[in-house]
């Protein structure tokens, strides 16, 4: 499996996906510029989180207008693996690859801070090595992830099982106290109706390391790993 | 100010509204050899202002480098300070690290958001500059009592500020200090200290040197935005200071993320000679710093200069403070790849002239002369003044302290949980989780620990950073505050395990035209240099904020101090919190009678009153050399440094930090009590007496700690024992650790999350 890191200006999060991915689950990965028509063959595409071109206008409105963006729309409508982090799942929204958009958090205020999210999904690439109801140990870090779909849009996220993550407690329990951004239905990331592309608000990557306190986001990109090998 | 051009008459009025004395005006006439025209005189009084040229710190800054010159060790300061934008201090295995502290109080004062922001953004200037990587941001910050609505717009508006920069720039904020204090009232403090990451042989200096090389403009256009932010952070604050709100710059943090990866991106290769940010003072300290440190002459054409703005004259180019703009030197013949990787970046990148034979900072406009100044004389030559002390009358009263008519709490449950619901000592999590703190996967510790802990990929090492500064000791005794200022931010570096390596210093006061105020200075400068001394930590640079000044009166001296170490195998660190239930709870050092400049005496009687408590650097060394060979054997469970609030908090914190919410039982101080005979429980329990530490050892290596402590002649004290869910001291003190937990992190959460 090879893996490509996009890299827009204002990304900050290029080189932590490109660490746990080299370093930690010993992926090959190159970084691709912005500006860049093609992508490389890859059968990964990370979309890093950051503040693409600062965030100005609208989360990810502007970096989905980027040059390389047509060609990661070409390789996830092939059916290829996509996954957009923080900023990068922002991004996927704004493109259109995945429904919904981003409300500012309910506290009106940027949190980074550990989460509990629960697997709600275990039939997809990103997910496989998880158990159904598993919870996970994983950062966040927005001032926007306050994920937000009309009715119909949230019943056919269900009714297709494109909801992956929801935030809980480290039991699996839903509820308020539990959800930090205010996100609908306590949405923490989705995929498409194919499933070969996901959007997360978590930071997996910066869970992947005992060191760093938690290494329970290492398993997504494992399960990615097992799944595309 | 009437609005100026090339043709405005000098007048003494506008020298005055220069801040430029009439010996200083002669001094300009005898350099240049005739009268200023306007665009000179603005450049010598941005130059000249105490922001830019210190000239009423220097004498006593030259203090910090004679005392660096008779540290062993030397060969490790590879950039001295004064000399560069950062100090550089040598890690080991071909790596630096350069870091620097530096104040934004004046703009933070008037525009909260924008004023901290840019705060922000200067000091990690300062760093990439340099050629280094930034790898983390900390901050100290002081505010007004926090029950005030005003200390709460400046406190939420601050935060904001940081998060907003520092985050988009994603460099991990990781830690810092906070107080609230009354003196801050209206005159907060808002220190930003950035550590960056450089190969030892790729320092950048900020020098122009070889004649006929280009000189290059990059970044943002210039405004007139921040136009005298120098000369306006070195006066007080007044009813009037919202009148000087332009002088206040605004922060595009995007920008500078650019910026940063296209300077680092040019330092890879060989066309780079030298970089300069152009920061206070804009462009006229730009070129003429860099043409000083080379001894060359530098010339520019400000017609080429990328504007935001028309119609903007020379004085408004040259004073300028547009943040996220840099000068940069490079090799003549290299034109090409360099503009082919600011390009890439979006960013504008011209040339606006070049280095050239002589001395002299040449500025034209459109090929016309609009000012010629030998660059020494504006950089490094500007007036400097000894300036007269007196020691406060203040002192004599506020130093007094007669402990018979202190009476003890009945409850001491009641004043721990007071202690822990005060917002200087209460949990800071409401602001750093507005901090992405986690970005670049290298935070080990976290926020809330005693210090911050980052890794560097790539190899074994961890850099562990701390700020701090009990501001109330250095008012009640400004010598014996600075030294514990120095002492406690090595204590908290080295209750992780590393070893201090070096110090950066930000040294807020009020206005030194006072001789009070300058004595506090000196006295403070004499102090932390002390303790620089006996623990062998050289001060690599920083930065001095004076007129910090309100209508209500002068700040309490606050000489913030940013301590860095290091830790060779970050596998040795050490947690600030207990981690085992059975692990054996010690306190290391030794309490006395001590309450003067306590928050217990603040809280419990309303009193900011005695002197604080003495600092005996022998033992001070020793309890750190004693920590830091027990957590180099791996001998320790946890470490955490006893300050304000004493032994009772210090415990409470050790359980409120604690994963599990781990409880302790203290039931043996009957040892301490017997080694100082007299000793009353409120100082015992929440006395603030200096090189002290609560240290949780696994019992199989106590023996083996024990021996360290005689070894090190380091008192230790077996008191307890972790366990349980209940903070168990004697039986006066019994409280839930999550009740303890609830007072500790919902204080602040209670007053500023919106309802």
């Amino acid at each position: 499996m090879k893996a490509a890191v996009i890299v827009f200006p204002g990304s900050n999060c290029d080189t932590d996906c490109f660490h746990a991915l080299r370093d930690v689950v010993k992926v090959p990965v190159e970084y691709v510029w912005h500006k860049s028509q093609d992508l490389p063959k890859v059968d990964l595409v990370v979309i890093p989180g950051g503040f693409s071109y600062g965030d100005y206008l609208r989360t990810g409105a502007i970096a989905r207008f980027s040059p390389v963006m047509e060609s990661v729309i070409k390789h996830a409508n092939d059916g290829r693996a996509v996954i957009g982090i923080c900023n990068g799942f922002q991004i996927l929204l704004e493109s259109g690859l995945l429904p919904g958009a981003m409300l500012r958090n309910k506290t009106l205020e940027f949190i980074c801070k550990h989460t509990w999210i629960r697997t709600e999904e275990n039939l997809t690439i990103f997910t496989g090595q998880m158990e159904p109801g598993e919870t996970l140990c994983v950062p966040i870090a927005h001032g926007e992830g306050n994920y937000y779909c009309d009715d119909d849009t949230l019943k056919s996220l269900h009714d297709n099982s494109q909801v992956v993550f929801r935030y809980s407690s480290e039991e699996g329990k839903l509820g308020e106290e539990f959800n930090p951004n205010g996100s609908r239905d306590h949405i923490a990331g989705i995929v498409n109706k194919k499933k070969n592309v996901l959007g997360m608000m978590p930071h997996p990557e910066r869970s992947s390391e005992d060191i760093l306190g938690s290494s329970d986001g290492r398993k997504i990109f494992e399960s990615i790993l097992t799944a595309l090998e | 100010m009437p609005a100026l051009d090339s043709t405005t008459p000098i007048t003494p009025e506008l020298i005055v509204a220069h801040g430029i004395t009439p010996e200083e005006y002669q001094r300009i006439k005898d350099i240049l050899g005739h009268e200023p025209n306007i665009t000179e005189l603005g450049m010598f009084s941005v130059m000249w202002s105490e922001h830019c040229s210190y000239k009423n710190s220097k004498p006593i800054l030259k203090l910090f480098s004679k005392m660096n010159a008779a540290l062993p060790h030397q060969e490790n300061l590879l950039v001295k300070p004064g000399q560069e934008n950062a100090g550089i201090v040598d890690i080991g295995d071909g790596y630096a690290v350069c870091f620097k502290i530096e104040s934004h109080n004046h703009p933070s004062a008037i525009e909260p958001f924008q004023g901290a922001a840019t705060g922000v953004g200067g000091i990690l200037r300062d760093i990439f500059t340099m050629g280094a990587r930034p790898i983390l941001l900390m901050n100290s910050l002081r505010f007004g009592d926090l029950a005030q609505p005003v200390s709460q717009r400046l406190f939420r508006g601050v935060v904001a500020g940081i998060a907003h920069y520092g985050n988009c720039m994603g460099i991990p904020t990781v830690g810092g200090d906070i107080y609230f204090d009354g003196s801050y009232e209206g005159n907060p403090l808002v220190n930003a200290m950035a550590l960056g990451i450089i190969k030892k042989d790729e320092i950048v200096r900020g020098a122009a040197h070889g004649i006929g090389n280009p000189v290059y403009y990059v970044g943002a256009t210039t405004g007139r935005d921040g136009l005298g932010g120098a000369a306006f952070a070195s006066k007080e604050l007044s009813e009037q200071s919202h009148e000087d709100r332009p002088a206040v710059q605004v922060g595009d943090p995007f920008m500078e993320k650019l910026l940063m990866e296209a300077c680092l991106e040019l330092l890879k290769t060989d066309a780079l000679v030298g970089m300069q940010d152009m920061g206070a003072a804009g462009l006229t300290c730009a070129g003429c710093e860099t043409a000083s440190r080379a001894s060359t002459g530098v010339e520019i054409d400000l017609a080429r200069v990328p504007r935001r703005e028309t119609g903007m004259i020379p004085y408004e180019i040259l004073l300028s403070e547009s943040q996220e703009r840099m000068l940069v030197i490079v090799k003549k013949g290299k034109e090409k790849e360099v503009e082919a990787i600011f390009e890439k970046w979006d960013l504008h990148a011209v040339k606006i002239g070049e280095v050239t034979p002589g001395n002299k900072y040449r500025v034209l406009d459109a090929g016309k002369l609009a000012a010629e100044i030998p660059a020494k004389a504006l950089a490094d030559e500007g007036p400097v003044y000894t300036r007269e002390e007196e020691k406060p009358a203040y002192l004599e009263k506020a130093q007094q302290l007669d402990l018979r008519s202190i009476y003890e709490p009945k409850d001491f449950n009641l004043t721990l949980k007071r202690l822990l619901s005060h917002p200087s000592i209460a949990s800071k999590a409401w602001v750093w989780q507005q901090y992405d703190h986690m970005v670049r996967t290298d935070t080990v510790f976290y926020p809330g620990h005693d210090a911050a802990l980052i890794r560097i990929k790539g190899t074994q090492k961890g850099i562990a950073v701390a700020t701090d500064c009990n501001s109330l000791y250095v008012y009640l005794d400004p010598f014996e505050g600075g030294k514990i200022a120095v002492a406690e931010a090595a204590r908290n570096v080295v209750c992780s395990g590393a070893k201090p390596i070096g110090v950066t210093n930000c040294l807020n006061f009020g206005n030194p035209m006072k001789p009070e105020i300058f004595w506090q200075f000196h006295q403070a400068v004499a102090g932390m240099i002390e303790s620089c001394t006996a623990l062998e930590t050289p001060v690599t640079g920083g930065n001095v904020s004076f007129y910090n000044e309100s209508p209500q009166g002068a700040i309490y001296p606050t000489p913030t101090i940013g301590m860095v170490g290091l830790l060779d195998n970050i596998e040795k660190r050490v947690p600030s919190a207990f981690q085992n239930e059975g692990d054996i709870v010690f306190l290391a050092g030794e309490t006395f009678n001590e309450l003067g400049g306590s928050h217990y005496l603040m809280l419990e009687h309303g009193l900011k009153q005695g002197l604080p408590p003495r600092l005996d650097l022998k033992r001070e060394g020793s309890l750190q050399q004693f920590i830091l060979a027990a957590a180099d054997t791996r001998k320790l469970a946890s470490c955490h440094d006893l300050s304000e609030g004493g032994l009772a908090v210090a415990l409470a914190e050790c359980c409120i930090k604690s994963e599990e919410g781990l409880g302790a039982t203290i039931t043996d101080l009957e040892g301490i009590r017997k080694s100082q005979k007299g000793l009353r429980d409120d100082a015992l329990y929440f006395g603030e007496s200096q090189s002290r530490a609560i240290i949780s050892v696994k019992p199989e290596h106590c023996k083996d700690v024990r021996n360290l402590a005689q070894k090190q002649g380091t008192t230790l004290f077996e008191i307890g024992k972790v366990g349980g869910d209940t903070l168990i001291l004697e039986d006066r003190v019994r409280l839930l650790v999550w009740d303890a937990a609830n007072l500790f992190d919902r204080t602040i959460p209670n007053v500023m999350e919106r309802k």
